[in-house]
């Protein structure tokens, strides 16, 4: 470990790396650190992402995926399942990735294009220099480095602590920290190329159970329930037993997964002098889905796009960083994460009648009209009641997303 | 006071974001607390998904 670097990345998720791989790129010096002793482990996620989404970085190595998805069932509270073809599940087709192997051959394109990399080394505050930050103090091996950097990326995830330092308020509200368990199951009888959400106030109130296909009889069996909603005797790991019990008895579970997505708003600005924060550390997971993938590799790769430009100036104040938050909200990105938090604020407030309601009337929708806008439009001709839950404000905000 | 049960929590992180004082810090494979920031409001407790984290008088 050097001194001094142009660029120090905190976290090695596939923002971190992907951020990383981009400064090293374009020919800047760049430590990327881990607080874990392995990149990928332990696994917190689903695991799911979109094909086309995925394909605008790279096409996929055949190692990172488990299963390749083309349909998506939707399960209502009342057992009726819609089933969402190829034209219709959109970006939920797509791949459920071996994200063990996938961070990690993140981290080694990353590291072939010259970026070093510390494994078991934690950032532990920022190195202020005249109120601005230059750097990070390094934990390794029981010894503190003080690292100096021309700009910062905190990549530091759900659990993101360098940003707070920082002085950017990143805490998530209860109701929006959709907490979650999973357990890689097998022995169980799957569609190896379907995804199932079930819905419903008493299987996942606030959220869904999904079965993210692995292979042949194998998939992610998980659920996240709103932070507000998880009591004693109803945390996420209380219904996912009850889930599986009831769905897959004799299925065997190989691994337990928890973890946590935020589903709040991005953070209201996602630079600083000198630092740019990404991916569950901006707060940019999918409000809908808890999809973060996408939106990690997105605006790590921005971030270095962005941050090489300020450092080539030698101006990386946030003025000059700015293009990089801007650019995002403006992105696919950001306009598909400020319509989901919309829809996300109309969906937890459904009971099990509307949702029901909503998805019997959907799965009668002609495939040839099919679009979100649509989709809406039928939802709220055909549930007028779940249109007045929604009150004025939040029919208007739910209609400007789009 | 908030005490973590190790044999429970697996590390996710939860409830590091939703505490409002930062009093929490996923270090690694353990959870660590600081004792003089906490201000014992127990969201933490609230959002843990396994139930790691009890809330003490």
């Amino acid at each position: 470990m050097k001194r001094e670097y142009d660029v120090l990345v905190v976290g090695g998720g596939p923002g971190g790396a992907y951020a990383a791989k981009t400064f090293a790129e374009k020919g800047y010096s760049v430590l990327l650190t881990e607080k874990r002793p392995a990149i990928g482990v332990p696994v917190r996620c689903a695991e799911g992402v979109g094909k086309k989404l995925l394909h605008e970085f790279f096409k996929p190595e055949d190692r990172w995926i488990a299963a390749e998805i083309d349909k998506a069932d939707i399960i209502a509270p009342d057992g009726f399942k819609m089933e969402l073809e190829p034209e219709r599940a959109g970006s939920e087709v797509g791949y459920v990735l071996h994200r063990k192997i996938f961070d990690r051959d993140l981290i080694w394109q990353a590291a072939g294009a010259g970026a070093e990399v510390q494994v078991k080394t934690r950032a532990v505050s920022p190195l202020m220099e005249n109120g601005a930050i230059k750097g990070a103090i390094l934990e390794q091996n029981g010894t503190s480095h003080e690292v100096r950097a021309r700009l910062t990326i905190a990549a530091d995830g759900v659990e993101s602590k360098f940003s707070r330092w920082c002085g950017i308020d990143t805490t998530v509200p209860l109701r929006e920290m959709e907490t979650c368990a999973q357990y890689l199951m097998t022995g169980i009888d799957i569609d190896p190329h379907a995804t199932e959400f079930f819905v419903g106030n008493d299987v996942a109130p606030g959220g869904y159970v999904w079965i993210f296909p692995k292979g042949e009889k194998t998939a992610n069996v998980g659920i996240g329930v709103g932070g507000d909603r998880c009591k004693p005797g109803n945390r996420p790991i209380d219904y996912l037993n009850r889930f599986v019990k009831s769905y897959f008895p004799d299925g065997k579970t190989i691994e337990l997964i928890v973890g946590g997505v935020s589903i709040c708003q991005p953070l209201p600005c996602t630079v600083a002098d000198n630092l740019m924060i990404v991916g569950d550390a901006a707060r940019v997971s999918d409000p809908l889905t808890g999809g973060g993938i996408y939106a990690a590799l997105y605006t790590g790769k921005l971030a270095g796009e962005v941050g090489a430009k300020g450092l080539e100036k030698g101006d990386t104040s946030s003025r000059n960083l700015m293009p990089y938050d801007k650019t995002w909200r403006e992105s696919y990105l950001g306009k598909a994460l400020e319509r989901n938090y919309q829809i996300k604020e109309v969906f937890v407030k459904l009971n099990d009648d509307d949702l029901n309601a909503i998805i019997h009337s959907v799965a009668k929708m002609n495939m040839s009209d099919f679009n979100t806008l649509n989709l809406i439009k039928n939802i709220i001709t055909a549930n007028p009641k779940v249109a007045l839950k929604l009150g004025k404000a939040g029919l208007k905000n739910l209609i400007d997303s789009f | 006071m908030i005490e973590v049960h190790r044999e429970i929590c697996a590390y996710c992180g939860c409830c590091v974001s939703v505490c409002p004082e930062g009093a929490l810090e996923l270090v690694d494979a353990y959870l660590d607390i600081d004792t003089n920031t906490c201000i014992n409001c127990g969201l933490c407790v609230r959002v843990c998904p396994l139930g790691a984290l009890e809330a003490k008088k």
